[in-house]
């Protein structure tokens, strides 16, 4: 139906663009009760062929008036002599037709695109970035994307913020996809790219409230070339490969742990010194590009409140920290907000998530994201292991990829909410 | 690489061409300038010259392993007690500790109970506790729950206890389970399990596939008993490697083939894939099993396998 709609519209736009071809848009300032007598026996000459799009009322409000090619240069004369200010607000009407033709189309194939994106399906690197410009481009008023750097094979890292406006307001950070084999977290996280930019749009409940005091950051590839290599084979060794793809000091084995290799408690036990390690840390904290980008970007901003990461698997909520098994100095608020968002997320199809700190509840982690977060002041930092317990794990289906992304967006909505309510 | 090669172009023309375009325009009315058709060979001159640049710029890495490397034999894998391993008394069901502990009694649950058509998995631990045994080994005490598969985590949920001991000995030795499950006993052979034996011990049965599942979480409905089945004989080896230090799973059956059946029991070739928790590692173990309804499951031979990236068959 929507469609007809806009056809017909376009037919029209087609058909009168001629029609307004050469006539402007004026701003009339009335400055005194003359000037009003005098625009309101303007607006009763309908002969004159002037289009008021707003009525005289009061020097208050302005009046805006579409004039007719011809008619130009009499009434602005006209308004000169009388002292009447004014100014060119549309310079030539057709223009702006044709202009927003042109966006119409253009909108209406995004919108075709996005509507059209398949949410339950594994994508490739190239893909999920195309997905980026198209949600952009559909909702440029809210969405922008932000290059924060290259990686280790020179691709580019994007971070999707959503804005409602104003300067570095207090943000949220999402990242997924810092372990490349995780792909239900990169497939989560472009349905939540698509379901806040919708919620927005929809203006549905929190949404527009929580985006009218915070920004969101989030971030659906973090590990781009560990992305591509999982997808260069069916072959286990591809398919199951975790790390960046750096070169390390062993010619035969290349990458590191890109969630071990941040500057906190680096090179503590959780993290393993062997570069063929799939825990590997890395010769030095933040010595990895990718994970060096993104702690700048958080650090020079300056204004998160809180960081959260998407990992799989083992549908785990859990807190900080992961270096050491002391609790954290707010421990018990961070455990009630993930008890709280897990019960969210249980709501929408029963699925059962663990809570608990990192340490304690999947092992002795050091040089972890979280830890480095809320070491930084981030308070609300989260991890999130997703869906399954085991049955499938890395491989899940991806039927479940949609169900999974909700009941996720259900907890992160939740803790987002909460953020928002508790600026501190 | 293309969009690569694209963003640098962009960047690229965005920045020299369209600057030195600017500067000719700006300079004319302060003296002559070369003319356009200089300028514009110039540009493409040096585009031309960028793109041949960016091919050594491709990351080596990109290129195929020239060796297999594996991890060391997992058995020797023994890292130090973290500090959480030695709360004695009561256990937070939560926790790792707990959780590893009930895993190893599923294995040995599979390993025992385990068909086709019926792999147990760990629903929640209820309660827990952890005491040092004089032997030097470390004693869990577990409540737990389990679900069955297929029908998971819908199905009805079976109530255990278990015992299981971790020695703790200079070479590795596999633990030990006591294992109570309410209702095992009328766990008979289902009839999905008869008509799966029916049909693939006919001498001309040669069954083989690959990646189950693949990359994408596919499996068609045909190979998922097979896929089960290697879940239950993967759970021998897991059972045998298992330590407080790990926290096995299966993570993908790399490929199955079918061998003649021998003395009325199904013969499959498994290569599969488990992945260490703590250790995050992915390790390959080659074995052969046989299932038949009345036998269960069992492992003839399991060897370790080194990791070779290049092979897209596992080496026979």
């Amino acid at each position: 139906m929507r469609h007809y709609i806009a056809v017909f519209a376009l037919l029209a736009a087609v058909y009168c663009e001629e029609v307004f071809n050469g006539d402007q848009v004026l701003r009339i300032h009335a400055e005194s009760k003359k000037h009003i007598q005098i625009l309101k026996e303007l607006e009763r000459d309908v002969d004159f062929g002037l289009d008021f799009w707003t009525n005289v009322v009061s020097t208050e409000l302005p009046v805006d008036i579409r004039v007719p090619h011809a008619r130009l240069y009499a009434i602005k004369n006209f308004l000169k002599e009388n002292n009447i200010p004014f100014t060119v607000m549309i310079n030539n009407v057709k223009e702006l037709l044709d202009r927003e033709r042109e966006e119409m189309v253009h909108n209406a194939e995004m919108e075709r695109k996005t509507k059209s994106f398949n949410f339950a399906a594994y994508h490739d690197l190239d893909t999920i970035y195309n997905f980026m410009d198209t949600l952009v481009a559909n909702h440029s008023n809210l969405i922008s994307k932000v290059n924060i750097g290259s990686t280790y094979e020179n691709r580019p890292m994007y971070v999707l913020k959503f804005s409602t406006g104003g300067e570095k307001k207090p943000a949220i950070w999402i990242d997924a996809g810092v372990h490349a084999r995780e792909w239900i977290s990169h497939a989560t996280a472009v349905w939540l790219a698509d379901r806040i930019a919708t919620d927005f749009k929809e203006n549905r409940t929190p949404v527009p409230s929580i985006l009218s005091q915070m920004d969101i950051y989030l971030m659906i590839v973090a590990n781009p070339d560990g992305y591509v290599f999982t997808h260069r084979s069916l072959s286990e060794f591809y398919r199951f490969w975790r790390k960046s793809r750096s070169a390390t000091s062993n010619p035969k084995c290349h990458g590191v742990d890109l969630n071990r290799n941040w500057d906190a408690e680096f090179g503590g036990p959780g993290a393993s010194d062997d570069p063929c390690a799939e825990d590997y840390r890395g010769p030095s904290a933040q010595s990895e590009i990718e994970v060096k980008n993104i702690a700048n970007f958080i650090t020079d901003h300056g204004n998160f409140k809180s960081f959260m990461t998407l990992h799989s698997y083992k549908q785990l909520l859990m807190y900080p920290y992961g270096y050491v098994g002391t609790d954290a100095p707010d421990r018990t608020e961070l455990h009630d907000v993930a008890t709280q968002a897990s019960k969210a997320l249980n709501s929408w199809h029963g699925t059962v998530y663990k809570v608990g700190s990192i340490f304690h509840t999947i092992e002795q982690a050091s040089g972890a994201s979280v830890d480095w977060a809320y070491l930084r002041g981030i308070k609300y930092s989260f991890a999130f292991e997703l869906r399954d317990t085991g049955e499938y794990g890395f491989l899940l289906p991806a039927d479940q990829i949609v169900s999974t992304a909700r009941e996720t967006w259900y907890a992160l909505r939740y803790i987002m909410q909460y953020v928002c309510d508790h600026p501190y | 690489m293309q969009s690569v090669i694209r963003t640098h172009l962009e960047s690229v023309s965005s920045h020299s061409c369209y600057a030195t375009e600017l500067s000719f325009i700006n300079s004319s009315t302060r003296r002559r300038s070369p003319p356009e058709w200089i300028m514009k060979t110039f540009c493409s001159v040096w585009l031309l010259l960028s793109l041949v640049e960016l091919r050594p710029a491709l990351p080596v890495s990109q290129e195929t392993p020239l060796a297999c490397r594996g991890p060391a034999d997992p058995a020797l894998q023994q890292p130090e007690t973290p500090e959480e391993m030695d709360t004695t008394g009561d256990l937070e069901p939560t926790h790792y500790p707990a959780r590893r502990a009930a895993t190893v009694a599923l294995h040995y649950l599979n390993t025992r109970h385990g068909s086709p058509y019926r792999v147990f998995g760990l629903q929640q631990v209820h309660k827990a506790s952890a005491e040092d045994v004089a032997a030097g080994g470390r004693k869990y005490s577990l409540d737990f729950s389990v679900t069955t598969s297929p029908s998971g985590s819908a199905g009805p949920a079976l109530r255990c206890s278990a015992e299981v001991l971790f020695p703790r000995t200079e070479q590795h030795t596999p633990p030990d389970v006591q294992l109570n499950c309410e209702a095992l006993q009328q766990l008979n052979s289902t009839a999905e399990d008869e008509a799966f034996y029916q049909k693939y011990i006919t001498p001309d049965s040669a069954v083989s596939a690959q990646y189950l599942p693949d990359s994408y979480g596919n499996m068609s409905e045909d190979m998922q008993p097979f896929w089960r089945l290697a879940r239950v004989a993967a759970s021998f080896i897991m059972l045998r490697e298992s330590s407080e230090n790990t926290e096995f799973n299966m993570a993908q059956v790399a490929s199955i083939t079918q061998q003649e059946s021998s003395e009325k029991q199904l013969m499959l070739d498994y290569v599969v894939l488990l992945h260490d928790l703590p250790s995050q590692e992915i390790i390959q173990w080659k074995l052969l099993a046989s299932w038949s309804p009345d036998s269960g499951v069992r492992v003839l031979q399991m060897e370790w396998q080194p990791r070779c990236p290049h092979a897209t068959k596992p080496p026979n």
